[in-house]
């Protein structure tokens, strides 16, 4: 059963040269217990997408279409219900713990506080709460660790706490916005593992601009590009088989499948490329690549693709 | 082109006992004009602390530096002054390396302003800027704008076309692609080994990711915990 099924979904920011069309139209099914990846490069949408789930985007934008979990349409719950149900039911990890821990209090404190306000614990429990989960979270000493402030610890340290917070309410589904970034190969390794650990009867959306993250950890694998999915498939077949020249490219560009780039740079979301977004930067486009927009077909069971030449 | 002969470096921590953590050990290698070393190991294990060694940013607790055949360990502040300009470093960030309040195009003149390459008017330098900005894959519509204007691959080609106008013989890459994306990564590790090629330069090419060290070197230096435990052709396996 579909866990998230997101529904055209549209997220845009108005700024001084317009709108800026950071998520368009995108649909998406998160099934129950399912890991699903979200890749692409560095400012194509993937936060915004997870922001538009949690509903933690600024009141000026604009959202249209569904987001339905377990069947109600989060974009219309009353702001209290959408506080409940971020609390227990969803946590986001967000993207850079070293700006969304808050710096001048204790780790602890900031876990044990989350805790009090979702789970009306007293303080004492909380507290001990707090300690248990570092202690799940693998640091090498919860209870000092507990006591110290952000940038007293190590950036893999302070990804744990940061997991550590959001797995706190024990939530059934959980959103990770780039757990793995700017941790060394070693560290990263440490983080997959202990996400595949406390995801494993859960749901969850990770994600991240790095493939092989994503391989080791997700089922599924949705691609995107310039604020819209130009692929999904089964996560073996995205890293063996891509179908969309976009995945290719971006496969091919990993230092193990032979540093080859592809040319070009993002687009606009403002004003996006006419036809197939990727169009100007894709080896195999052709006059109808640059008139028509591609929509997404299915050239097997389960796995989607957004290109012209599978029509 | 670079020898280094048993170097350390010791940093002080603690206030009031100071005590004494060696971050490089007994470090010994050479680079030959042309090739490019690679340098990997896991984080902390001293990799930038060796960068910054060979350049002289930081002094050395022991050890001698040769550079060019020059024993450069000893030089005085005025004397490193004049060799600054023929070994360069790229860092992860560009942004650390480029003036905020400096065009684009500001930027990539500066060295030759500076007289780093001789007497150059006016149009002479709008052409040079003009030529680099071309060489490193920008557009002219880069030139008038500030770093806080471009991306993280954007500022990096500045700083690579900064560092052609100076014109150095030797560069120390520190990560320089690690803050970018992997498909933009790949656009700047082609990019240096294009210009690695037709300038001849000789380089010290530092990161943690082997498969990245092992595309762009031609011998590897392997690093663990302040020292080199084995240099090996990338070649082999
Ligand atoms: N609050 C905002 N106001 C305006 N534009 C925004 C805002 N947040 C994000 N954007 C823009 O939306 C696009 C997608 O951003 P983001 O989702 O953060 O990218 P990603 O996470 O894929 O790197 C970017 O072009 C970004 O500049
Ligand atoms: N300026 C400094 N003062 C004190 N310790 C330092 C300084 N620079 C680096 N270190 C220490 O030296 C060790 C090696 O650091 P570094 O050379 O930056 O490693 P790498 O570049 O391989 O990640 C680390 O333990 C680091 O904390
Ligand atoms: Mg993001
Ligand atoms: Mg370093």
């Amino acid at each position: 059963m579909a866990l998230l099924d997101i529904i055209k979904l549209r997220t845009q920011f108005p700024s001084q040269d317009g709108m800026v069309k950071a998520v368009d139209t995108v649909d998406l099914l998160v099934a129950e217990g399912e890991r699903l990846g979200l890749i692409g490069e560095t400012g194509c949408g993937k936060t915004v997408l997870g922001m538009s789930i949690v509903r933690l985007l600024q009141p000026t934008t604009s959202i249209e279409g569904k987001i339905n979990y377990k069947g109600r349409d989060i974009l219309k719950l009353k702001e209290e219900d959408m506080r409940r149900l971020r609390g227990k039911e969803i946590a986001m990890i967000l993207q850079n713990p070293t700006t969304s821990l808050n710096p001048v209090l204790k780790v602890g404190d900031q876990i044990a506080e989350a805790i009090r306000l979702h789970q009306g614990l007293g303080k004492r429990e909380a507290n001990a709460r707090a300690i248990e989960m570092l202690q799940s979270v693998h640091l090498p000493d919860a209870a000092a660790n507990a006591n110290q402030y952000p940038h007293e610890l190590s950036g893999g340290m302070r990804e744990r706490v940061m997991i550590a917070m959001g797995l706190a309410c024990n939530p059934e589904f959980i959103i990770a916005d780039e757990p793995t970034k700017g941790l060394d190969i070693k560290t990263k390794m440490q983080i997959v593992e202990l996400l595949r650990e406390a995801t494993l009867h859960k749901a969850m959306l990770m994600i991240t601009h790095d493939l092989g993250v994503a391989g080791s950890i997700c089922d599924k694998i949705a691609v995107m590009y310039a604020g819209e999915l130009l692929e999904e498939a089964s996560s073996q077949e995205i890293l063996n088989d891509p179908a969309h020249p976009y995945t290719q490219g971006f496969i091919n560009s990993l230092p193990s499948r032979g540093l080859l780039p592809i040319p070009g740079t993002s687009p606009s979301l403002i004003c996006p490329p006419s036809g197939c977004r990727f169009h100007p930067r894709c080896r195999m486009a052709t006059k109808t690549c640059e008139m028509k927009h591609p929509e997404m077909v299915q050239i097997e069971k389960g796995h989607l693709v957004r290109c012209h030449q599978f029509n | 082109m670079i020898e280094v002969y048993d170097l350390q470096k010791h940093f002080a921590s603690g206030f009031i006992k100071k005590r004494y953590k060696p971050a490089v050990q007994s470090v010994s290698f050479a680079i030959e004009k042309g090739e490019t070393l690679g340098l990997v190991g896991e984080s902390g294990c001293g990799k930038t602390t060796v960068g910054r060694l060979l350049l002289r940013l930081i002094e050395p607790t022991a050890g001698k530096i040769v550079f060019d055949g020059q024993d450069i360990t000893g030089l005085k502040h005025a004397e490193m002054r004049k060799l600054r300009p023929r070994m360069q470093m790229i860092f992860q960030d560009p942004e650390s390396s480029l003036n905020p309040r400096m065009k684009i195009g500001e930027s990539i003149a500066e060295p030759f302003r500076l007289g780093l390459r001789g007497r150059c008017s006016k149009s002479e330098i709008r052409n040079h800027v003009q030529e680099l900005v071309d060489i490193v894959g920008l557009n002219q519509e880069h030139v008038n704008r500030y770093p806080y204007q471009l991306s993280g691959g954007q500022n990096q080609r500045v700083v690579l076309a900064r560092i052609l106008a100076i014109n150095p013989e030797f560069i120390v890459a520190d990560e320089p692609t690690a803050a970018l994306d992997v498909s933009v990564q790949a656009q700047i590790l082609r990019l240096i080994m294009d210009l690695k090629r037709d300038f001849g330069l000789t380089m010290l090419f530092i990161s943690h990711d082997l498969e990245v060290v092992r595309h762009m070197s031609d011998r590897i230096a392997m690093m663990d915990k302040g020292r080199i435990v084995e240099i090996k052709s990338s070649k082999d396996n």
